[in-house]
């Protein structure tokens, strides 16, 4: 009887997650894949094969703007970490108490604005007629107008300007776990402020540090807006290239082959990071 | 239990059904920005009391994608021009035949009419009517740029990393025709047309360095023609027309080989629900007193015999600064695209974006 009503709970409380997993995770997962593996052979007309895999790896244009995404993610995710990490060390360890709820707040207001409006943001910001470009006139730091936007770094930076809050809250909350008696001490021991960062922050904070990496990268590579908006006319980003296959290309098969390797891609740079920092994936999302 | 859990289905069910009978008709417009405007709206409810007009704003692309994903549901009146319902209806199957009858044709203008019915009747039916016209060429500000007079200009070093475009397929075809091809012609040899796509790539990625940035939407494209940044661009003749009341230097000009003219249509998804207040609301709108508001709002021209003069004052006024007589006798009017043509060019697009100068 108990452990009926055990069940009972069990099956109530994972119901909502297990309906959120299955119809609007894998079954739209399933979808994709299952259309990526059409190929077109007229109006109307569809014949089961890879030929769209085929295509992507037959035109440069496709993987090389794939590797370019991740690339730029990876760069986007490691500046996002040497900005974050000192912000929430400090909101963490250093900061008073009463003060940390307001820092944090203050980190998360930015949030409160949409994505569209914090790129235009970026763009009033940096014109050639916007007012960084108009301040440097004025204070005669340059002669001329000077146009800070349409580049890989601007959308470096606008990027980076949304994601950091993704890896200041698990660092944070790592962080805040660190009894403060550790570093005491290793500075006892007669570790330097160096060998102390490394040898017991660093390893303390190892599970933010990865799960903030994972979030960051995975929301980057996956980015639309920012890297439109302030990418100029050089700059492809590959879920650009996923809304044009779909969009104004009608091509759905191969968008979805697209969508398919990106997460297929994105998955295997995130395993590939772990292998690399000797990290697991348990260890990270399930501390002890 | 069982017998419980079906009472009360049903019980939802025939109030889901009694709600939607007591409540007044939905007409769920599809259309462009700024193709449906609040005057009109109220006007039209006012006086069909009985139908609610819910509008969705869309382009061309991403008209055809949703309506392909619904199988042509969601929507009882689509806008797309008149030169992408010809394939999509082959491809995609999204729109039904018009009822002429219900449409008061002899309102609109005989010859876009026969056009747009030409380039949309599939066996025998006809899949849609126009409503407005306009055309795609270039916009200059003429203080900066006095002599610009064709595609081929927006390359031109003297305005260097001072012009823009928008990467979509106007640009392939106005490149075309500034390098002395006519694509329309071509639209039905794949291999000619392919051959012709190549060489506006090579020209259009020699023109990068030469462009500030690709343009995406209107409003975009006014902030860089307004800030001065950009002095000639690509442009749609309306978003020029808007410029030109703020800012009197900038001016449209229609490329010496013609300017691209669209004709925005209307066609009936499969899927529609609200035929009668459809046609209801094409026959209001092409009303003498309603075309007025409507071109004020989208500053396109209504297909209808006297659309320019029913313009309000300053679209008119600017159209008649852009367009004489002989560049409206050199319009170049899109022609239907054929199936396949827009993933081909989809690829010189991508090409595009992704050369490095």
């Amino acid at each position: 009887m108990r452990s009926d009503t055990g069940k009972l709970s069990l099956i109530l409380l994972m119901t909502p997650f297990a309906l959120w997993i299955v119809l609007l995770i894998i079954l739209p997962q399933a979808g994709i894949g299952y259309v990526s593996l059409q190929e077109k052979v007229g109006p109307r007309q569809y014949e089961f094969g890879f030929k769209n895999y085929m295509d992507f790896l037959g035109e440069p244009i496709y993987w090389n703007t794939l590797l370019r995404t991740a690339w730029m993610s990876i760069l986007v995710t490691i500046l996002a970490l040497l900005i974050g990490f000192p912000v929430a060390y400090y909101i963490a360890k250093i900061a008073k108490k009463q003060s940390r709820a307001g820092l944090f707040l203050l980190c998360l207001i930015p949030l409160w604005v949409s994505d569209l409006v914090r790129a235009f943001g970026w763009i009033v910001l940096l014109r050639e007629t916007g007012i960084i470009s108009g301040a440097l006139q004025w204070l005669g730091i340059i002669g001329e107008p000077v146009e800070l936007l349409y580049n890989d770094m601007t959308v470096i930076i606008g990027l980076v300007y949304t994601v950091v809050l993704f890896m200041i809250v698990p660092l944070v909350s790592t962080l805040d776990g660190m009894d403060d008696a550790l570093l005491e001490a290793g500075y006892n021991l007669g570790g330097s402020r160096f060998t102390v960062f490394r040898r017991i922050i660093v390893p303390y904070a190892m599970p933010g540090i990865v799960s903030g990496c994972i979030i960051t990268f995975m929301l980057t590579a996956g980015s639309y807006l920012t890297p439109i908006l302030l990418g100029g006319k050089n700059s492809s980003w590959f879920t650009e290239q996923i809304y044009n296959q779909f969009i104004t290309r009608y091509n759905w098969e191969a968008g979805a082959t697209f969508g398919v390797l990106l997460l297929l891609f994105t998955s295997f740079v995130v395993w590939a990071g772990l292998r690399l920092t000797g990290q697991s994936l348990a260890t990270t999302v399930a501390k002890e | 239990m069982k017998t419980s859990l079906k009472l009360m289905l049903a019980g939802t069910a025939m109030g889901l059904t009694a709600g939607s009978m007591a409540s007044a008709e939905t007409l769920r417009l599809l259309t462009w920005g700024s193709y449906a405007p609040d005057e009109l709206i109220q006007k039209f409810e006012e006086e069909y009391p009985d139908i609610d007009v819910e509008v969705t704003f869309s382009n061309n692309e991403e008209m055809i994608a949703k309506l392909r994903a619904t199988g042509g549901s969601g929507y009882d009146l689509a806008q797309p021009s008149h030169d992408r319902i010809y394939a999509a209806q082959l491809e995609y199957d999204i729109y039904k035949p018009l009822d002429l009858s219900q449409i008061n044709t002899d309102a609109m203008s005989a010859n876009l009419l026969d056009g747009v019915k030409a380039n949309t009747t599939i066996d025998g039916e006809v899949y849609a009517v126009p409503h407005q016209w306009g055309t795609s060429g270039i916009m200059a500000n003429i203080k900066e740029a006095p002599d610009a007079s064709g595609w081929a200009d927006l390359c031109d070093p003297a305005y260097q990393g001072k012009t823009s475009m928008r990467l979509r397929r106007t640009i392939l075809l106005g490149t075309a025709f500034g390098m002395g091809m006519n694509p329309f012609e071509l639209y039905a040899d794949k291999d000619a047309y392919q051959d012709m796509l190549d060489k506006v790539t090579a020209k259009l990625i020699e023109c990068k360095s030469n462009i500030k940035t690709y343009w995406s939407g209107g409003d975009d494209l006014s902030g860089l023609m307004l800030s001065g940044e950009v002095v000639l661009s690509e442009t749609w003749d309306s978003t020029a027309y808007k410029l030109y009341n703020e800012n009197p230097d900038i001016v449209f000009v229609p490329p010496e080989t013609g300017a691209l003219a669209w004709i925005d249509t209307f066609a009936i998804p499969k899927g529609g629900e609200a035929d009668d207040a459809a046609y209801k609301w094409i026959n209001f709108v092409l009303r003498p007193e309603n075309v007025t508001i409507m071109s004020a709002s989208t500053g396109a021209i209504a297909a209808v015999p006297n659309g320019i003069e029913l313009l309000p004052d300053d679209k008119r006024s600017a159209v008649q600064a852009a367009f004489d007589q002989s560049d409206l006798d050199n319009l170049k009017f899109f022609a239907n695209i054929p199936p396949g043509l827009e993933d081909m060019e989809g690829l010189a697009l991508e090409r595009i974006k992704a050369a490095t100068e």
